[in-house]
């Protein structure tokens, strides 16, 4: 449980970060808040050769608001954006997500664009990001570019992310989201997710999220549903998820909690 | 752009307790192992090594953190609290301490070091806690002796007497 040799590197400017990871690609590993990052090195999960701190970076630590969306920088802690006053009015999903991130012990070091990098198929804040159709902002030595949620995510804790590029911030959509609602299941409040899941109106009807269950979050855009019409498509999703047996939790068990925990968040953000 | 090579030890200068303590540490030595055996403060448990069991908490810069997920190059020159710092005298207890040991919030005592510096950090934000409140914060902790309700009746208590202590200081002044 002790991590394998790694150069480390405290980087002081955005270049100096890019730089390394340009020059060493994918032996190079950015640590933010490293909550996530830190358990994968103690296990050997993560092996990288130089690890890039970021955290002294003054320009990731920021939240920018427009009408349209909330930006969030690489260095902005969970517990910074969870104490943001607009947070629940304008990002009410996140505002009610967010507290199931890890514990108060972690989410004091731990950020928001780290969780989504880290892409853990159970984690809230990439489950957030995929349900209200947001963005991730990289960037490399070469190129910016943004890329929706639903392209970023590609499996279990893997991304679209190049070698040579970091996240420099997510941004999560405001404009459009009348109602959401969120609701989890796991073993003590703050363990990883048996089940979780968020439901946001959208344009069409309703939009439903869930984590925990499959390789990656999945989501299903619906118009407005109810009575059978409901349970017909809560049911059909369950099973399309591929829930598998682990030592938490049943397939069967997985699938009863999306249809049972659907239902209630569907109808309420459908109200 | 500072780069500490894997196979050299680096010079660590940081603030323990009020105090201004120096070691030597490789860039992979977790801060758990360079406050113990650098440092010599065993206070600081090392359980599960993964951030869930808690018992390494500690406060860096005056977060809340988890020395297990910290890097000791990371706290170059930051100021750490841990276990050590809470008692106000070698032969006194805090008033959180001197709680747990009236309402038995602890047996074996594994896990107590981090729960008093979650709960002493915890205290000085949210003075009057609610118990759901308490309950929650302690999700971020396991002990497998207390059962929790021991350790909940204590930081009540705690929270109550350092409310009226706090008071009874401004008046003095």
């Amino acid at each position: 449980m002790k991590p394998a040799p790694f150069d480390y590197v405290r980087a002081e400017t955005l270049e100096e970060a890019l730089a390394v990871l340009a020059s060493e690609g994918s032996d190079a590993q950015i640590m933010a808040g490293g909550q996530s990052l830190m358990a994968m090195l103690n296990t050997r999960l993560a092996k990288p050769k130089v690890l890039v701190d970021i955290m002294r970076l003054k320009e990731l630590d920021r939240i920018d608001a427009t009408s349209a969306a909330v930006t969030v920088g690489a260095g902005v802690r969970q517990r910074s954006l969870l104490g943001w006053p607009p947070l629940a009015e304008k990002l009410n999903l996140v505002a009610l997500a967010l507290p199931w991130t890890g514990h108060a012990q972690t989410r004091s070091r731990g950020t928001i664009c780290g969780s989504i990098a880290h892409a853990d198929p159970s984690a809230e804040m990439p489950l957030a990001l995929l349900a209200l159709g947001g963005e991730v902002h990289l960037r490399s030595g070469r190129q910016r570019r943004k890329l929706a949620a639903e392209k970023f995510f590609t499996g279990m804790m893997s991304t679209a992310r190049a070698a040579d590029e970091m996240i420099e911030a997510v941004s999560f959509p405001t404009a459009g989201v009348a109602r959401c609602a969120f609701r989890e299941v796991a073993r003590r409040h703050g363990d990883f997710a048996i089940v979780a899941c968020a439901a946001v109106t959208s344009r069409q009807g309703v939009r439903f999220a869930v984590g925990g269950v499959a390789d990656m979050a999945a989501v299903r855009d619906w118009p407005r549903l109810d009575g059978s019409a409901l349970d017909d498509a809560l049911n059909a999703f369950a099973h399309e998820l591929d829930a598998r047996d682990d030592v938490h939790a049943t397939a069967r068990y997985r699938r009863d909690l999306v249809r049972l925990i659907g239902r209630d968040l569907v109808r309420e953000v459908l109200r | 752009m500072t780069r500490l090579e894997s196979d050299r030890r680096h010079r660590i200068r940081f603030t323990l307790n009020g105090a201004a303590a120096h070691g030597e540490a490789e860039p992979r030595m977790l801060l758990t192992d360079f406050l113990r055996h650098q440092i010599g403060a065993t206070g600081t448990h090392v359980g599960c090594e993964h951030g869930v069991c808690g018992a390494c908490t500690v406060t860096v810069d005056g977060m809340i953190a988890r020395a297990c997920l910290t890097l000791a190059v990371q706290v170059d020159g930051s100021d750490i609290r841990t276990v050590e710092g809470l008692a106000p005298a070698p032969d006194r207890l805090g008033i959180l301490q001197d709680a747990f040991k009236r309402h038995h919030a602890l047996q074996c005592g594994f896990c107590t070091a981090g729960i008093l510096m979650s709960l002493d950090h915890y205290l000085r934000e949210r003075p009057r806690p609610t118990e759901d409140e308490l309950r929650d914060m302690l999700s971020g902790h396991l002990c497998r002796c207390t059962g929790y309700t021991p350790i909940i009746r204590a930081a009540l208590d705690a929270a109550n007497l350092l409310a009226t202590h706090h008071s009874a200081e401004k008046t003095d002044a």
